[in-house]
């Protein structure tokens, strides 16, 4: 497709007179994984809460595979698959009945997917808790859950609102790289925000959003030749330190 | 998006209110308990000091117990109707609402989905509760309990419609007990729940009219006068009206471009 998988041109917003976000634009194409590197309270949540249509920002626009969210916002939404940065997998609702409810709001008739449900148990590693309560799984698990979840109807753009919060490095690494798996073999546009810049590889793309602007937008490689550095983390200090100065 | 599509995803939405609630038995039991209290104890005690004369839709003296059922099969539909929606408020909660809010389908029609879901499931709850009044001899006509259906559904889907009003307005879970103090409470005892407002007119003009502009009021006429197998007109008016203004007020309060969702999200 020759469509950008997520354009955001001019996005600003805000809950009172401070700005959240102000002036957003950037692209993602097909296939990339690109990373939203921001402090907490940068703008990154009320950014995936636009894209996500929970509310509209009245300046700027936002299209997912050229379908602007705010004349065609339910094409746009069935381009999306969303891992939040809350817990939305429902405790007391079994791993299974908790996939069958996603496919029921995609409106999928899980028989016609039930090979699918299965790979994405056993993706997880859960295929034999299939029947258990969500509730006994761990905090890893459930978010593998919610990830294998978000992809389950197929779509074009996943959006991951800081997914590893919480988790243990080995859950973090195992999350990470099932993504970025699933990004080169299927081809679908990642959005990662995180505020955990050990989550950057010099070769992915990378948004620098700080203070509800973007500081830098390009592949970590190059903005760490930009501004002089040798890592990911003394880029974001220099940029986010010169525009707090 | 078909018509198969969208009967799938309602029916995906129904399943899940359904097993939510029979996988929390201390909501069910709790449910259940509230209205017993009052049948069993309240209403048992006050028998002999409230005395009920003939009026419609009875057609001889009836026992306080009888009298209050129907409002107390409407403050089922009350508290269930505040509970699901003022979940949402959580934040857990919230992120099953947007999980929701990002399917493709159309807003109002998932909105209207969860409000229905939750409402049959109160209804299951109130039936319940009326086959254990059957056993202390509240017994209205078999028949009235087949016309009470639609009753209940309407009144269960205002008083939703209610609730999902206030949860897109309010702002933390510690505002419930605000929710308790200044909706429930009130609505439930300014009502011809517990005793006939010719009874509370004696008493206050002023609080008569209160009464009278209850829409809980009209909830509860509804029902009383559908399980003896009768339509108060007025009251059925007045519950759809109440019912369409409090929806319309819900989705205006979830619409993404002008609604309440933005005000209560902070920057993250």
């Amino acid at each position: 497709m020759s469509e950008a998988a997520l354009r955001l041109l001019d996005v600003s917003f805000s809950y009172t007179k401070r700005p959240v976000l102000d002036q957003v634009s950037f692209t993602l194409d097909p296939g990339e994984f690109c990373v939203l590197l921001g402090v907490n309270g940068a703008g990154k949540t009320t950014l995936f809460s636009l894209i996500t249509r929970l509310f509209v920002s009245p300046r700027g626009s936002i299209s997912i595979y050229g379908y602007d969210l705010k004349h065609q916002s339910r094409k746009a939404l069935a381009q999306l698959g969303v891992v939040f940065q809350q817990p939305t997998l429902d405790l007391d609702l079994s791993l299974i009945q908790n996939l069958h409810y996603h496919c029921a709001l995609q409106g999928i008739n899980p028989s016609k997917i039930a090979d699918r449900l299965q790979l994405a148990m056993e993706e997880v590693g859960l295929a034999d808790r299939a029947a258990d309560r969500v509730r006994t799984l761990s905090g890893g698990q459930r978010r593998r859950v919610e990830l294998v979840r978000a992809l389950l109807h197929q779509p074009q753009l996943l959006l991951a609102d800081e997914p590893t919060v919480g988790l243990d490095i080995h859950s973090r690494q195992a999350i990470l790289q099932q993504v970025r798996n699933r990004c080169s073999a299927d081809g679908i546009g990642v959005l990662w925000a995180t505020h955990l810049v050990d989550e950057v590889e010099p070769e992915d793309q990378l948004v620098i959003l700080h203070g509800g602007k973007i500081l830098a937008r390009g592949s970590a490689k190059q903005i760490m030749q930009q501004t002089g550095t040798d890592s990911v983390k003394q880029a974001f200090n220099h940029l986010t330190r010169s525009e707090s100065s | 998006m078909k018509a198969v599509q969208y009967y799938r995803c309602m029916w995906g939405i129904f399943v899940r209110e359904a097993l939510r609630f029979l996988h929390q038995r201390e909501r069910f039991f709790g449910a259940l308990v509230r209205p017993l209290v009052w049948l069993f104890i309240f209403a048992a005690g006050f028998r002999s000091v409230l005395g009920v004369s003939i009026i419609p839709p009875y057609e001889t003296y009836i026992l306080y117990e009888e009298y209050i059922v129907p409002g107390l099969a409407a403050m089922i539909l009350l508290f269930s109707g505040m509970q699901s929606s003022l979940s949402m408020v959580y934040d857990r909660e919230m992120g099953s609402m947007r999980m929701l809010m990002v399917s493709p389908f159309p807003r109002w029609y998932l909105l209207l989905c969860k409000l229905t879901a939750g409402t049959l499931v109160a209804i299951a709850q109130v039936y319940l509760f009326l086959g254990i009044a059957w056993f202390w001899d509240v017994q209205p006509p078999l028949m009235g309990y087949l016309l009470a259906f639609p009753a209940l559904l309407l009144s269960g889907l205002m008083l939703g419609a209610l609730g999902l009003l206030l949860s897109s307005a309010i702002k933390q879970l510690e505002n419930f007990a605000g929710v308790m103090n200044f909706v429930i409470f009130p609505m439930f005892f300014a009502s011809s729940a517990l005793y006939p407002l010719w009874r509370i007119k004696d008493s206050s003009l002023l609080l008569y009219e209160i009464c009278r502009f209850n829409p809980f009021t009209h909830a509860v006429e509804l029902i009383r006068f559908s399980l003896y197998g009768q339509i108060g007109w007025v009251a059925f008016f007045a519950v759809v009206g109440s019912l369409l203004f409090f929806l319309a007020g819900a989705l205006y309060g979830y619409d993404p471009a002008r609604g309440l969702m933005s005000r209560k999200q902070g920057a993250g």
